[in-house]
């Protein structure tokens, strides 16, 4: 709680500088600024004639020479949003200082508390609220990347398999809210009591439809820290993100029917063929931009630095072009990045995959800060028209309707469902609806015409507070009241684990038998499809892999990089320390008793090598956090340490000659020619970055071979004996199995190594050289090597750099001294 | 709608079908259909090898398995009536449908569900998992990429864990137990299209 008060006290002194920057230099700039922007279009016109003639215009510019000028007016637009924005960040730092307040409270709470209290200050000194929060400026600006994330980062496959369900609920269930929501509290303005009868019915639908968009951010956290059921969070999430669509595209329905005087039947039918054009053709323009894009990235191998560009201009491109034909921008934009998404991370390295990933998220998590920021600060500092009847009313129904609408919608949906969602998961999933950001933001930008404008925005802002608050504080404990169901988290054991693969492969077979494939059957489908056309048109390297081959790229991809971002230092001698301490522990250990270690390690083996079956995979998503690599990683580490395990420990000892293909067996590029010819095209390649896949399957190999990851997993023990090699290798040339011919710049390196910890690390990432290798580790080992030489020379402030990832546009001098290891390579390769 | 009752009218004894495995008559059609598509050579009667012209049943790790799951011993046909019972396991289990007494356990309860799943391990049927039962379907699963010992570790050790009457074999209710807490309905179930 200290840090949070403190944290607070920060931010009241960012308040107070920015006040103080406001007071201090521009009170007279505001005005001035009132008059310059009006002034500055009629500007133009006046110069260009001016042009032509010389006029006494400048002479008395030139009166005399300011030594020091402020013009503050000239950046007090994106001088205050910059502010704006860092104020919100810092919110977002204090409150993950100390880390339990947002387990307990969701950050919106905090936020929205952070901007009520920035508002009370404002509204105490007089302050305006900020004018970012336009109309425009929302639309253009602050909900595009917002849907981008939500989009881009969508499980595909658990949405896809529960496709149906999730825009049942999101666009029966959006509709069902507004038009429910909205004749209820028509009817309640009906009562002379409430003095509401000035509210036409076109309003009142508009107002429903803006409140009843969910934003499922609070309860999404909890699901998924709480591992609730895939089923239930991919609806939730889907729901959440196609109901924007819907709630927009209502929005500016009902905004334009509120807008006409008279609303004739007519208008109601070409409402709801304007409802149809508008999410179909948002589907459209997303489909079209989404695969201009992924056919871009196919050729911007060669322009890595600009590669994530194209991502975000395609999709803000089929946002604005929607927006421009007044359709579903938001389907445009999610479509887009869904579309693209598959395609342009093939395509693009994974430098720019990363960065991609990286910006997408920053941008959305700071828009979305900022609507709740703002929300707060609104709240106080805006007029208020408050009638107790109708926004209580309005809470009244929006519970109400919401309840009603998820069981009544679910008992029509379940028998289509395989897995039927029972109450509780109904309500879960009703309990779920918090309203958010996209509310805000629409109620606020309602147009001036609506007369009862302020009893909305205030209505709006009051059901969002009381959901955030209310609900989102509350949904924890009850959920966990509750036990919804779960995923099947808990330790099972081996007998579960087998059986339940086995069940899962009758059922598989079963239904191959009887010739159905449920949503299986489209999908093969696609996947033919999209094999046989659209991955030539639009992937660069278009040959199709399985899809556990490509996880496994990913995950040894994303291990490589994590292991080679954390620091050299702890990495290098500690994990050999360890690793002997755990030798000698597990030695020690009684054969037949299973250790939990060991029975571990069968888990994994159970579940890392049993043949998958066409089983959905869990890809939750965080709306604030980059997804979950955690676990993939987790995966890795475990199965790293597995095989390590498996390699020393007793009853799981191989014989060395065994550990080779066993470990070569996660590789992904595959043994013998294949390789070869991988290798001849890296070579022509190299440092331009077009042999992108063999990078790719260097650096699984690499991750899952050598490099640090090694000195826990392969062979530790070997490499102490290498490290002894290395240093006499005079005395013992026979001895060692196989020390590597070293190339020159290596040894260099080695030599000059800075102190005993780049000397260590280094030899830790000799990693594991000396085991008999087929030539494809051998390579492997080259090419962490190779990389390994670059990283240790780019200078340590080019930031992103996850280290031993070759840099595509490396000046030559480095691709020399690459390639001088790569030289020797063939030799090895040939020794083996 | 006449083509329908037409060819409904061709499978033999669809009614008592129905009624024996509680399809419905749309879902004994389709799965006729099924059954005629598999029967290459119209005989009425599947064999195995009709089975293993399925591609994807082919590439199942356990695809034998459940094909010899389909075929009682010593017989090497099948015909509908006894196609559509094995496939009635897999029927999800219905909450609403009160069974009357004559069938006190329908196909696809938990128990017969689980039943067809410990058939599979156990291919002598002597009503016990043995250690080598085991090992043939787990090497079957995890394929190459586990070395024997592995293997057989994993599998002393599931025997160890389910084996409470160390006679070092799994028999059904040890199976059962193991399994308790997992949704066998859920597992087990195919929604059949109709």
């Amino acid at each position: 709680m200290g840090t949070s008060v403190l944290y607070e006290v920060k931010t009241e002194r960012g308040v107070f500088c920015m006040l103080l920057l406001l007071y201090l230099c521009c009170s007279g700039g505001k005005c001035e600024l009132q008059e310059s922007q009006p002034a500055q279009p009629s500007n133009r016109p006046t110069v260009k004639p001016f042009n032509n003639e010389p006029q006494a215009f400048p002479e008395e510019e030139r009166a005399s020479l300011p030594v020091f000028t402020m013009d503050y007016p000239r950046i007090q637009v994106p001088f205050e949003f910059t502010l704006w924005i860092l104020l919100a960040s810092f919110a977002k730092i204090g409150f993950h200082i100390y880390h339990k307040i947002t387990i307990w409270i969701p950050e919106s709470c905090l936020l929205i508390v952070i901007g009520l209290i920035v508002g009370g200050i404002m509204h105490t000194v007089k302050e305006e609220p900020p004018t970012a929060l336009s109309s425009n400026a929302f639309f253009l600006y602050m909900l595009p990347p917002i849907v981008l994330d939500s989009g881009y980062f969508m499980p595909t496959r658990p949405f896809f398999e529960n496709c149906g369900t999730v825009l049942w609920y999101a666009v029966v269930g959006t509709l069902w809210n507004s038009i429910g929501i909205g004749l209820s509290l028509f009817a309640i303005c009906q009562f002379e009591v409430f003095g509401l009868q000035d509210i036409n019915l076109a309003e009142n639908l508009l107002f429903a439809a803006i409140i009843s968009a969910v934003d499922p951010v609070a309860a999404l956290n909890v699901f998924e820290d709480m591992g609730v059921n895939e089923q239930i969070y991919i609806v939730i999430f889907g729901e959440g993100l196609f109901n924007d669509a819907v709630t927009v595209a209502l929005y500016s329905m009902f905004s334009f029917l509120a807008d006409m005087p008279v609303v004739e039947s007519t208008d109601v039918f070409l409402g709801v063929a304007r409802f149809f054009v508008v999410a179909f053709g948002g589907v459209f323009f997303g489909l079209v931009f989404g695969f201009v894009a992924a056919f871009t990235t196919r050729f911007t191998h060669n322009v890595r630095q600009i590669e994530p560009l194209f991502i975000f201009m395609y999709s803000y491109l089929a946002y604005l072009v929607a927006e421009c034909f007044a359709i579903s921008s938001v389907l445009a934009i999610i479509t887009c990045a869904i579309t693209m998404k598959y395609y342009v991370e093939e395509n693009v390295s994974q430098r720019s995959c990363t960065t991609i990933r990286h910006v997408v998220k920053m941008l959305a998590t700071v828009s979305e800060t900022l609507i709740f920021f703002f929300l707060g600060v609104i709240t106080v500092t805006v007029e208020h028209e408050w009638n107790w009847a109708y926004i209580l009313f309005t809470l009244v129904f929006a519970f109400f309707w919401r309840i009603i609408g998820i069981l009544v919608l679910t008992q029509i949906i379940n028998p289509f469902r395989t897995i039927q969602f029972k109450y509780k998961d109904q309500f879960g999933l009703a309990y779920g609806g918090l309203r958010g950001a996209i509310c805000f933001a629409l109620a606020f930008t309602l147009p001036d015409s609506i007369n009862r404008k302020d009893l909305f925005v205030t209505g709006s802002i009051a059901i969002i507070i009381c959901t955030v608050f209310i609900q989102g504080i509350s949904i924890r404990p009850i959920v966990e009241y509750m036990n919804i169901r779960k995923t099947n988290k808990d330790k099972q054991t081996i007998n579960v684990e087998v059986h339940t693969r086995v069940m899962e492969h009758i059922i598989c077979g079963v239904e191959d038998l009887c010739g159905q494939w449920s949503h299986y059957y489209w999908k093969d489908k696609f996947k033919k499809f999209n094999d046989r056309v659209l991955r030539r048109i639009l992937v660069r390297d278009h040959r199709a892999e399985s899809s556990i081959v490509s996880l496994y790229k990913k995950l040894e991809l994303q291990n490589a990089i994590d292991l080679l971002d954390t620091p050299i230092g702890d990495l290098s001698a500690a994990p050999s320390i360890i690793s002997l301490q755990d030798e000698k522990k597990e030695a020690s250990r009684p054969k037949k008793k299973f250790m939990a270690a060991e029975v571990r390690n069968m888990h994994d083996i159970l579940s890392k090598n049993m043949y998958k079956i066409r089983q959905k995979t869990m890809a939750y998503t965080n709306k604030y956090n980059l997804p979950d690599e955690s676990r993939t990683r987790e995966i890795l580490i475990r199965r790293h340490a597995s095989i390590r395990r498996t390699v020393r420990a007793g009853s799981f000892r191989d014989p060395p000659e065994r550990n080779i293909p066993r470990s070569q067996k996660y590789y992904s590029l595959q043994p013998g020619g294949d390789l070869e010819a991988a290798f001849a095209l890296r070579r022509r390649s190299h440092g331009s970055g077009s042999g992108d896949v063999d990078h790719l399957s260097a650096h699984v190999q690499f991750a899952g071979a050598s490099a640090r990851s090694s000195s826990r997993s392969l062979v530790p023990m070997r490499r102490l004996n290498t490290i002894e090699e290395i240093k006499n290798p005079a005395e013992q040339p026979a001895v060692s199995v196989h020390p590597p011919p070293r190339s020159n710049g290596e040894d260099a390196l080695n030599k000059t190594g800075p102190g005993s910890l780049g000397g260590s690390s280094l030899r830790g990432r000799r990693g594991p050289v000396p085991a008999p290798r087929r030539s494809s580790s051998d390579w492997v080992e080259e090419d962490a090597n190779d990389s390994e030489d670059t990283g240790e020379r780019v200078d340590p402030p080019q930031l992103p750099p996850p280290r031993g990832w070759v840099p595509e546009n490396q000046d030559p001098g480095e691709n020399g001294a690459g390639n001088a290891l790569i030289r020797q390579s063939p030799h090895r390769s040939m020794r083996f | 709608m006449g083509s329908n009752s037409s060819s409904m009218n061709n499978i033999p004894n669809a009614e008592q079908l129905v009624q024996e495995t509680g399809f419905s008559a749309a879902h004994i059609l389709r799965l006729y259909e099924r059954f005629q598509f598999l029967d290459k050579d119209d005989t009425g009667q599947l064999r195995p090898e009709d089975f293993g012209a399925v591609r994807e049943l082919a590439m199942n790790p356990i695809g034998d398995r459940i094909i010899s799951a389909f075929f009682s011993p010593g017989q090497e046909t099948l015909d509908f009536a006894s196609f559509v019972r094995v496939l009635a396991h897999f029927r999800p289990a219905d909450s609403n449908r009160t069974r009357d007494g004559a069938q006190p356990e329908p196909a696809n309860s938990s128990m017969r569900k689980l039943k067809f799943a410990f058939q599979l391990y156990d291919q002598d049927r002597d009503g016990k998992i043995s250690r080598a039962e085991l090992l043939q379907v787990l090497r079957a699963m995890l394929g190459m990429q586990v070395t024997e010992e592995q293997l057989q570790s994993i599998a002393e050790r599931a025997i160890q864990e389910a084996d409470f009457d160390q006679d070092d074999a799994i028999s059904f209710d040890e199976f059962r137990k193991s399994l308790e807490k997992v949704n066998i309905d859920h597992k087990m179930s195919i929604r059949f299209l109709s």
